[in-house]
């Protein structure tokens, strides 16, 4: 069953005329890539709440909306001061308004290959032609083939063999738009033999615009890489984001995947390792604070392809208002892949009575000699570790904040030391202050007027 | 003016009245004990005056330098000076020793209109008091109580207390669950803690603690109010005779008010 769509023509005119210059297009292979894409997704449709991986989560918003696809070049972004701070000195750097790369908010240094998507397609089809769209899953939803169908560009980041990249790449995708648009974002992230490197993703929109964010990201990380990668999701209540980070793992590689939510009307965060070459090791850990009615949905899927392989998960969820916390939690171990180690464990803190979280394990085991463990827990603040804190002189509402940033310490304790690190603490910090604000630090959101000047 | 003035406190917990009728004055320089059989109210006591919430008080007055204690919130009687060591000390797992103390003391200074204490002034004093505690200053580094044994989580409560030198510390059964060298040093950390601005109540099921710790006055708790108050001797006296002892005496000597 899938939600009617309410508007197919837009979707189709739009895939039509994007057709004609969307990157790449004079590629046959990748017009072909388009097409079969587009295909997929019109036959699917938008997934409805009877479709089992989408029981907890109701995208008929998204179906029901009329999202038009900006063109390059018809925004200029009018607070460029409110994008992240700098994270490396050199960092590379790539800006990216609506889905288009905004080169004066991008900065490429010479010793990475950095570049964006759209740029690498024109220099180097055939590079890309090796990767794109190799991992993704098109069966298992109409986001990935939405995502496939109507990209216009995203980062290309390629680490060669043996090189170590000490500054975080820094990937910020910005929603910005006085009427209801969409992107998707195309991210190509190759990591050669025994390299290493920190990639974040941001996603960012301002109050009260509606925007849709449907990226995915394709990470192939080669033997005895140690990749990590961030994904920061930081929108507001009227914004929907849909992601998808499908990570290949050749032998004996070491990916950490860190996703911190913290906020999106309606956000679906889906994280598709593939562990496919023996001793592969992979952390997912994840945060996803809500308030109000946030609607945060994280669906993982981790495969054990392969023999001695080991994977973590660790989610952490701090509910508030009436928001809505999703985790599913599905483990597939193939029959050769004997002696996993997988691990899975999600933890949620309600803040409220109204608050609500689904979590879901699913694990499908397939060979005979693994580990498989998972747990949940749905808690409140502990009052005695309250009581505790009171009892030392520290003000209740101190008391809670500090109990919900140990809380969310977990998370952090589990990224690397370094600039992407520290980052994300200070958005934690930043984005709990709201949520339990101390004396004299009572929220001034961001009053931000006018985020996008239309140009040309 | 007394340090701490309990006039008829009556507490009741999930429905049951647990302190019946309690009358206690200390003065600042002394320790005092309360001891009694397990289910008497020791604990309850103690709780109430940390400002527990989960009890409800129903009667009597209770004054802290002259102040309505059971008017404060726990972090303002905190703040005025007063300390529970806790009988269970709880885990918090993502905050670290150091930084809980420093919050803590910071707070307390905050509400004194005092200048709030840097890193560099604090972990100096900071190490001096886990020295005298004879504590491992890795675990400071570590999260509050996480993996602590037995022991080391309650030579933390005494450090707690050290670093923030309240004006009345309770202590709610210690000694239970210590072997006899962390006795020794709780014990140690207690008593150079005693001074004549600074009053204890130290509640013990045992009298083994009282060895290292001479109380000025002894009273024995049994179902809710206190059945007899004495000297030191008096707490040998129990160990010797056992609670059944004042048990019968106090239902003898006090008739049955209902």
């Amino acid at each position: 069953m899938t939600t009617p769509m309410k508007h197919p023509d837009t979707y189709l005119d739009a895939f039509h005329r994007l057709d004609q210059r969307a990157a790449g297009h004079e590629l046959a292979w990748l017009r072909q890539l388009r097409a079969h894409a587009f295909e997929r997704f019109s036959q699917m449709g938008f997934p409805t709440t009877h479709d089992e991986d989408w029981r907890f989560t109701n995208v008929s918003a998204i179906a029901r909306t009329r999202f038009s696809l900006p063109h390059e070049g018809r925004g200029r972004l009018l607070r460029p001061e409110l994008l992240p701070p700098r994270l490396g000195n050199p960092e590379a750097r790539l800006t990216f308004l609506n889905g288009h790369l905004v080169r004066e908010l991008s900065t490429f240094p010479q010793a990475i290959q950095v570049s964006s998507l759209k740029a690498e397609l024109e220099r180097s089809p055939d590079t890309i032609r090796l990767h794109l769209g190799r991992y993704l899953d098109m069966q298992r939803d109409a986001f990935s083939p939405l995502n496939t169908a109507f990209f216009e560009d995203g980062a290309y980041v390629h680490v060669t063999r043996g090189k170590v990249i000490e500054e975080p790449i820094h990937l910020i995708f910005v929603s910005a738009s006085d009427r209801p648009i969409m992107s998707h974002p195309r991210n190509l992230l190759v990591f050669d033999e025994q390299c290493e490197a920190t990639v974040v993703e941001e996603y960012i929109s301002w109050p009260g615009e509606v925007v849709f964010s449907n990226s995915a990201t394709e990470l192939i990380a080669g033997e005895s890489t140690t990749i990590s990668h961030y994904m920061i999701e930081r929108e507001h209540g009227e914004a929907f984001n849909i992601s998808t980070l499908r990570i290949q793992q050749a032998r004996s590689a070491n990916v950490a995947s860190h996703s911190v939510l913290l906020g999106g009307g309606l956000v679906r965060n889906n994280v598709h390792p593939v562990l496919a070459g023996e001793g592969g090791e992979c952390l997912i850990n994840g945060l996803f604070v809500g308030t109000g009615r946030e609607h945060l949905d994280n669906y993982m899927h981790v495969e054990h392809a392969s023999p001695h392989s080991t994977s973590r998960q660790f989610y952490n969820g701090i509910l508030d208002g009436h928001a809505h916390g999703v985790f599913h939690g599905r483990i597939v171990v193939h029959k050769n892949a004997q002696k996993t180690d997988a691990k899975q464990t999600n933890r949620n803190l309600l803040l409220s009575d109204n608050a609500q979280i689904d979590t879901k394990p699913q694990l499908e085991i397939y060979a005979d000699d693994v580990k498989c463990t998972h747990g949940a827990t749905i808690g409140q603040i502990d009052d005695t570790a309250l009581f505790y804190l009171r009892s030392r002189g520290i003000e209740e509402r101190v008391g809670r904040r500090l109990l919900l940033m140990a809380f969310a310490g977990q998370c952090l304790e589990r990224m690397s030391a370094g600039a992407a690190r520290s980052h994300v603490e200070h958005l934690i910090h930043e984005h709990l202050s709201l949520i339990e604000p101390l004396p004299g630090e009572e929220s001034e959101p961001v009053a931000v007027e006018r985020t996008l000047e239309e140009v040309g | 003016m007394s340090l701490l003035e309990i006039k008829n406190l009556r507490v009741r917990v999930a429905g049951h009245e647990i302190l019946k009728g309690i009358d206690l004055t200390i003065d600042s320089g002394e320790v005092h004990s309360i001891m009694g059989p397990n289910g008497s109210g020791k604990s309850t006591l103690a709780q109430v005056l940390a400002r527990r919430e989960t009890y409800q008080v129903i009667d009597g007055e209770v004054l802290f330098n002259g102040k309505d204690l059971l008017a404060m919130k726990p972090e303002e009687a905190a703040c005025e000076g007063v300390f529970m060591a806790f009988q269970y000390p709880v885990e918090i797992p993502g905050i670290s020793n150091t930084y809980f103390m420093r919050s803590a003391l910071n707070a307390m200074r905050k509400y004194r209109n005092q200048d709030e204490m840097d890193a560099m002034d604090f972990l100096p004093m900071f190490r001096e008091k886990v020295k005298l505690l004879e504590m491992d200053e890795k675990l400071m580094s570590r999260s509050v109580n996480e993996g602590f044994s037995g022991g080391e989580k309650k030579r933390n409560e005494i450090l707690q207390m050290a670093v923030l030198e309240p004006k009345l510390a309770i202590l709610d059964e210690t000694d239970s669950g210590l072997d006899i060298d962390a006795l020794r040093i709780v014990a140690k950390g207690v008593n150079a803690m005693r001074s004549k601005d600074r009053g204890m109540l130290v509640v013990t099921h045992y009298q083994r603690l009282l060895n290292y710790i001479v109380p000025d006055r002894v009273h024995v708790l049994v179902d809710g109010r206190i059945a007899r108050s004495g000297g030191s001797e008096l707490a040998l006296e129990l160990e010797e005779k056992g609670y059944g002892w004042i048990d019968g005496e106090a239902q003898a000597t006090v008739p049955a008010s209902t």
